[in-house]
């Protein structure tokens, strides 16, 4: 590209130089405003995390002094840290395989067959990814509480429910089943258009060499979707070990913080004015984000 | 489709009955399970419509008896439902339109530039294209409060005002427009600014909605950094004006609360039915390129 416009408009390295130039230019103000608003956050959250900054100190920053690795163990000898990692790790574990599971079944289901009916269909799994987390909550908790109409329809079938809410055993599994519910339309989506990126020959073939439909999902379709389910997966995973708003709005962490996630934690922690503390949680999780990216690319590759 | 063109004794039988045999259980399957799906919306919109000696019967009714707007009315007047709503739409327009200018910008930079520090710069875009906002919230604030930005519209928007995603999007689209359209208009002496505005922005049209709606929709629903940004009501967007309502003393009026949530969905869902295609576009574009 260069060499060609060379010829055209003098030297190629004074070209260059125009170039880089304008390009810079023309990112300038992403550069700036993200700088400001995203890299300088990120970056003075690893600072703060090794100072004692509190609220008080917004008004007297000079107050502020550096501590180390304190926070840090502060953190992990708190048992309500442990706790709530506990809580994200349970809600990942359950939840993005459960996810995937019901994501991949639809979207096979709604790859054949009628484009129009299957568009129709798409849209009603699609539609509470775009409703918003509070809204949706509000109804789900109107649904699932004590005498709500999910354990009144249980009851008519005879069973007595628990106080899905309520009740710390159950709790944390009632907002796994909101949020695989507001969540599946992403990954079947992705599903659906990795599935049709494939050619049937494969799989015409091995259904006239006497494949049964199982057999082919598992041997020829999974394997060649392979890429969409890593990238599905570490979707899902990255959203999941961030859970707050369900929680936020549902039980407020409760109860007895049965469903007090790593990010309500760092929140509550932000709201006691333990900036230092709240800091050294929120680099905790981000690490783990990273880490969780980083090695489920690896696993699914190594598998090759 | 392919199923039916495998020779068998039923291609003797009219389409409709063969594709009946072929596809009818599945879409009977999946009918039961789409109507368990959007039962939560409807029954948020049957809850929005009654009265609150109806929303407390046990056991609940499905149809409101006496249906009722006084729940809507409620947020119209007194709850100020249009401040919040007007909040959200400018904070969400705003975010949009930033989004829209300057992510495009760096977008065609990467994608038809050949400049040096490119590919540190397009590094840095991957790199932090999943930094989660609760890693970013508590220091954001502190730099917000020096700036004495707390609880100003600026404060909502300026730390979504540019997003990695955008960048991403419009790079990989840009990256599909032919050179020799650009090639036609420098040898004719047009200056990159012209260029970008007159020949590769018209030719955007669709990744520019994508774009459009994938932020408006994350702005439009976005929790956790206007709650901790907003401290009073007059900046409260929708979802935390439900939420502070919902978890405050009015946690069981139920019945008002389903009309909010109506109200916070309604916009969104309009957009989704008439603008689909850019919401599965935002996905697939951003999930699989």
């Amino acid at each position: 590209m260069t060499s060609r416009k060379a010829e055209t408009q003098g030297s190629g390295k004074a070209l260059r130089h125009r170039q880089t130039l304008i390009a810079w230019g023309f990112s300038l103000p992403f550069i700036i405003i993200f700088s400001m608003f995203m890299l300088l956050p990120l970056l003075s959250a690893l600072y703060m995390s090794f100072t004692d900054i509190t609220a008080h100190d917004l008004r007297t920053p000079f107050n502020v002094n550096f501590v180390g690795l304190q926070q840090y163990i502060a953190l992990f000898k708190d048992p309500l840290f442990r706790h709530s990692l506990l809580v994200t790790g349970t809600f990942v574990i359950i939840g993005v395989p459960v996810t995937i599971i019901i994501a991949l079944a639809l979207a096979v289901a709604l790859n054949k067959g009628m484009r129009h009916l299957n568009s129709f269909f798409r849209a009603l799994f699609y539609a509470p990814v775009v409703a918003s987390v509070v809204a949706v909550s509000v109804v789900w908790r109107y649904i699932l509480q004590d005498d709500g109409l999910l354990n009144n329809v249980l009851k008519t079938i005879g069973i007595h429910g628990p106080a899905w809410l309520n009740d710390t055993h159950v709790a944390l599994l009632a907002l796994i089943i909101m949020t695989v519910w507001r969540n599946v339309g992403t990954s079947m989506i992705i599903f659906i258009a990795g599935l049709q990126g494939m050619s049937g020959q494969v799989e015409e073939a091995a259904s006239i060499d006497g494949c049964n439909a199982w057999q082919r999902f598992i041997h020829i379709t999974l394997p060649l979707l392979k890429p969409t389910l890593l990238l599905s997966l570490i979707l899902v995973s990255v959203s999941y070990l961030q859970f707050f708003d369900e929680s936020f709005v549902m039980t407020q962490g409760g109860p007895l913080n049965a469903t007090l996630s790593a990010s309500y934690y760092i929140y509550k922690k932000f709201g006691f004015g333990q900036y230092g503390m709240s800091s050294a949680a929120s680099w905790v999780l981000f690490i783990i984000i990273a880490l969780v990216s980083v090695l489920q690319f690896r696993v699914m590759r190594s598998d090759d | 489709m392919k199923t039916t063109s495998v020779a068998t004794p039923e291609n003797k039988a009219p389409l409709w009955t063969r594709f009946v045999r072929a596809h009818g259980p599945i879409y009977i399957v999946l009918a039961v399970i789409a109507a368990i799906w959007i039962f939560p919306f409807f029954w948020m919109i049957l809850g929005s419509l009654k009265t609150q000696q109806e929303i407390v019967a046990i056991p609940p009714k499905l149809f409101p008896q006496h249906a009722t707007f006084a729940n809507f009315n409620k947020w119209f007047t007194e709850l100020h439902f249009g401040n919040y709503f007007m909040n959200s739409l400018i904070v969400s327009v705003i975010t949009v339109l930033g989004n829209v200018v300057f992510c495009s910008m760096v977008g065609y930079a990467l994608a038809k530039m050949d400049f040096a520090g490119k590919k540190v710069l397009f590094a840095c875009v991957m790199i932090t294209l999943m930094i989660p906002s609760v890693a970013t919230f508590v220091p954001l604030f502190v730099i917000v409060s020096d700036l004495h930005l707390v609880n100003t519209y600026a404060s909502l928007i300026l730390p979504y005002l540019v997003q990695p995603i955008g960048v991403f999007l419009m790079r990989q689209f840009i990256g599909d427009i032919p050179d020799a359209l650009m090639e036609a208009a420098r040898m004719d002496g047009a200056g990159e600014l012209c260029i970008f505005a007159q020949i590769i922005l018209p030719q955007c049209g669709p990744a520019l909605a994508t774009l459009s709606i994938l932020t408006f929709l994350s702005s439009w629903n976005n929790f956790l950094w206007p709650l901790v940004a907003a401290q009073s009501t007059s900046k409260y967007t929708l979802p935390v004006a439900l939420s502070l309502y919902s978890t405050g003393q009015n946690a069981t009026n139920y019945s008002v609360l389903l009309a909010g949530s109506v109200l916070i969905i309604t916009p969104i869902m309009l957009l989704f039915i008439f603008l689909q295609r850019y919401f599965i576009q935002g996905v697939t574009m951003t999930g699989i390129k």
